[in-house]
């Protein structure tokens, strides 16, 4: 059992947990992430690294209530403990001699993409970031990336917090405005990440993503995270998460997305039953 | 003597019920059947079957003592050359190593060695409640990468060589591929945790979800204090057949599928990982993962589950029983058949799977005959869940995090016969060196590797 420190809630969806793991903490870096097992009983699930301290020694991880196994995870708090936490696993994203860099993140990908920009922001990198949300409500970590960042856009589809519009009219714009960019790193959902290439392949403007597709063992064993990049079968698990976003093949990893669809569906109802039922 | 030129029959549940369930499949002997079958044994001077075992039990001595009635004196002599007695008697692949090489089998059939070392170990684990002799601490620190079979072997024989041994494994149970690989009905997971708690008892630690090469180095695991590590790190990343389609989905590695169903419980109602129960499913490949794989998709629910194979009937690389038991029950083999393409429809679900036929013809690298596409022969089979089970690759993660340790351009890592590595004081064993192979090699390789860094470590103390 691994203790929970802390946990704190950033919107209705999204969540913030702290987790006593010494053992990843010692050399997890921005980019990385970990297999979480809330219980005995539970699934292997994927969770990006969002902070670390080495000296405490623990792993702080955000993430989305999209289905049975994080509603089950949100119902823990601090002082509770997950049964399993593995890592860190996947390849650091590589930062050296970055001068400016564009980082790009989506909806709880902002949990993910700010690692990486802080710490381009203690190499001395030049960090613009856009972050964009469906509405004001959902909006995450906003001070946290101004603080980082020499240029910050918060965008949302309806304009109830920052500009209306998608985060790619706000890097198409900072792009058109003169802003020459080593790379951009974009985080966030496929579709998001998959139209951000679109555009800077048309500036010719490398450009690195984090995939995040369905795992279990996360250590190179299952091939369950296979994706196809520049034509090649890659395991996301121990040749990623990052991958040049020129490459990957964005429609294969949605369809694949998709596969557990109706199951994860149904346990979701399941879950939410349960937890009705006890609440009453 | 019992002339019997057959073996005693291992009672079996009736292949009929056991195709919907994932209880065992081999029920055991019966002491009656055990001793019958221990008498069929020549109990020859040189000893032939001893020859065929990779970790070199003495095999004459424990039937010997099994006719004697002394079921845990039997099971002390296996216990002297192996540490995993429950799990070699079921899993091993017996008529290739021991019993080829047993008298009997020149005229008849050999003496049921697995069977009898299963009956002895399962006696063991079953009544005995005395304490396991405790090896006298030598103060030395030996690290071991992995808990399946060469890992469990090698912390198991440096233990009782005094050493105080750590375990690292990566997932988030001891047992590696014994408990994420070889399913339920073959290999109970109690037997497996036994063997585990037994390692526990004898003072062997385990740290579970910690992977060597990203949680912690090798180099630093000497830093901590270890003087050797032992890299037990397993098989690693599926191959998969570069065929269109193979994205599509429906289509499994047999490590996913297995890691899905036995590691994670799938096949229960109320497990929390999901899987594919297919109605019709294709198999590839013909070794023991592929039969655990199909065997694993029938009791699933499958209508129909059907092994595709390339090369002939003869040439099938798995196990002989579990073949045959695949076979009753029911599952369909196709020869000489080659997979080109998955097919799928709108929504990327696996509908098909086309394939060709095959023959043979010269001899490969590998000294069997080389399949030859027939041309003019495809044809599709209907299936909706392909899972491919055609091999592994070595893990990346130690070899790219450990310098001096020099690897094979297929990846595996390159050790002389004793386990021993290119970089000082680090060894390997198990598939991780010799690409994907048995059990009972990788656990004679992790012995082997234990008596080497034993002789090392004494003689650096000494110097």
């Amino acid at each position: 059992m691994y203790r929970i420190t802390e946990k704190q809630s950033l919107n209705p969806t999204v969540s913030r947990m702290v987790i006593a793991a010494p053992h990843v903490a010692r050399r997890a870096e921005p980019g990385q992430f970990v297999i979480i097992r809330a219980d005995a009983e539970g699934e292997r699930i994927p969770l990006t690294v969002a902070d670390y301290d080495r000296k405490a020694g623990t792993v702080t991880v955000i993430y989305q209530i999209v289905g049975a196994t994080t509603h089950k995870l949100d119902r823990l708090g601090a002082g509770d403990g997950v049964c399993d936490i593995a890592g860190p696993l996947g390849k650091p994203t590589e930062l050296d001699g970055l001068k400016k860099v564009a980082v790009i993140g989506g909806g709880v990908g902002c949990a993910i993409a700010l690692p990486t920009a802080r710490k381009l922001h203690e190499l001395g990198a030049e960090v613009h970031s856009v972050i964009g949300f469906r509405n004001k409500e959902l909006v995450i970590l906003e001070d946290e990336f101004r603080a980082v960042s020499s240029v910050c856009e918060l965008m949302t589809d309806d304009g109830s917090a920052g500009a209306k519009g998608l985060v790619t009219d706000a890097l198409k714009n900072l792009i058109e405005a003169g802003n020459v960019y080593d790379e951009v790193i974009a985080i966030g959902p496929l579709v998001m990440m998959k139209f951000v290439c679109r555009l800077t392949k048309q500036y010719g403007i490398k450009t690195v993503v984090s995939m995040n597709p369905v795992m279990i063992d996360g250590t190179g064993m299952c091939g369950c995270c296979r994706l196809t990049v520049g034509g090649q079968m890659k395991f996301a698990c121990v040749d990623g998460p990052d991958f040049d976003g020129h490459l990957v093949d964005f429609d294969e990893a949605i369809e694949r997305g998709k596969m557990y669809g109706e199951f994860e569906r149904r346990a979701y109802e399941e879950e939410c039953n349960l937890f009705k039922k006890e609440a009453n | 003597m019992n002339p019997s030129l057959k073996k005693n029959p291992m009672p079996t549940q009736d292949a009929a019920a056991r195709a919907h369930n994932f209880d065992e499949v081999a029920l055991g002997y019966t002491e009656e059947q055990a001793k019958s079958e221990a008498a069929r044994c020549l109990d020859c001077k040189n000893k032939p079957c001893r020859s065929g075992c990779p970790v070199g039990i003495d095999i004459p001595a424990f039937i010997g003592k099994i006719n004697n009635g002394d079921y845990e004196g039997a099971y002390q002599v296996i216990a002297k050359s192996s540490s995993l007695a429950a799990v070699c008697g079921r899993v091993c692949p017996q008529e290739t190593q021991c019993e080829s090489k047993c008298v009997r089998g020149i005229k008849g059939e050999p003496v049921a060695i697995g069977r009898l070392e299963r009956f002895v170990a399962d006696w063991h684990n079953k009544y005995n409640t005395g304490k396991v002799p405790e090896a006298k601490g030598n103060g030395h620190r030996v690290a071991v990468v992995g808990s399946g079979p060469a890992g469990l072997s090698c912390a198991g024989e440096l233990a009782s060589r005094g050493y105080k041994v750590t375990v690292f494994e990566a997932l988030h149970t001891e047992g590696g591929v014994l408990v994420y690989g070889i399913p339920e009905f073959r290999l109970p997971k109690k037997i497996v945790a036994d063997e585990i708690a037994n390692l526990k008892t004898r003072g062997v630690e385990f740290e579970t979800n910690t992977i060597v090469g990203r949680s912690i180095l090798v180099d630093e695991l000497f830093a901590d204090g270890y003087e050797a590590v032992f890299v037990g790190s397993g098989a690693g990343l599926p191959n998969f057949m570069k065929v269109q389609g193979e994205d599509l989905n429906g289509v499994y590695s047999a490590n996913e599928f297995l890691t899905r169903v036995n590691l994670m419980k799938a096949y229960r109602d109320d497990a929390a990982t999901p899987i594919k129960r297919g109605k019709s499913v294709a198999v590839v490949g013909g070794g023991n993962v592929a039969m655990d794989a199909a065997r694993c998709a029938l009791r699933l629910g499958a209508e129909k589950v059907t092994v595709v194979y390339r090369r002939g009937a003869a040439e099938l690389p798995a196990r002989r029983e579990e073949v045959e038991h695949a076979q009753e029950e029911g599952i369909e083999f196709l020869y000489l058949t080659a997979p080109l393409e998955v097919l799928g429809d709108e929504q990327k679900n696996v509908v098909g799977m086309k394939c060709q036929k095959m023959e043979l013809g010269e001899p490969d690298a590998s000294g069997r005959r080389r399949p030859v596409a027939v041309a003019g022969s495809e044809f599709v089979l209907d299936v909706d869940c392909v899972i491919v089970a055609i091999g592994t690759s070595p893990n990346p993660l130690i070899r790219d995090t450990t310098q001096g340790l020099q690897t094979q351009k297929w990846g595996g890592i390159i050790t002389d016969e004793h386990g021993k590595t290119t970089r000082d004081m680090v060894y390997a064993g198990g598939d991780a060196v010799t690409g994907a192979a048995t059990v009972i090699l990788a656990m004679g390789a992790g012995k082997d590797a234990a008596a080497a860094i034993d002789e090392a470590i004494k003689a650096k103390s000494k110097a």
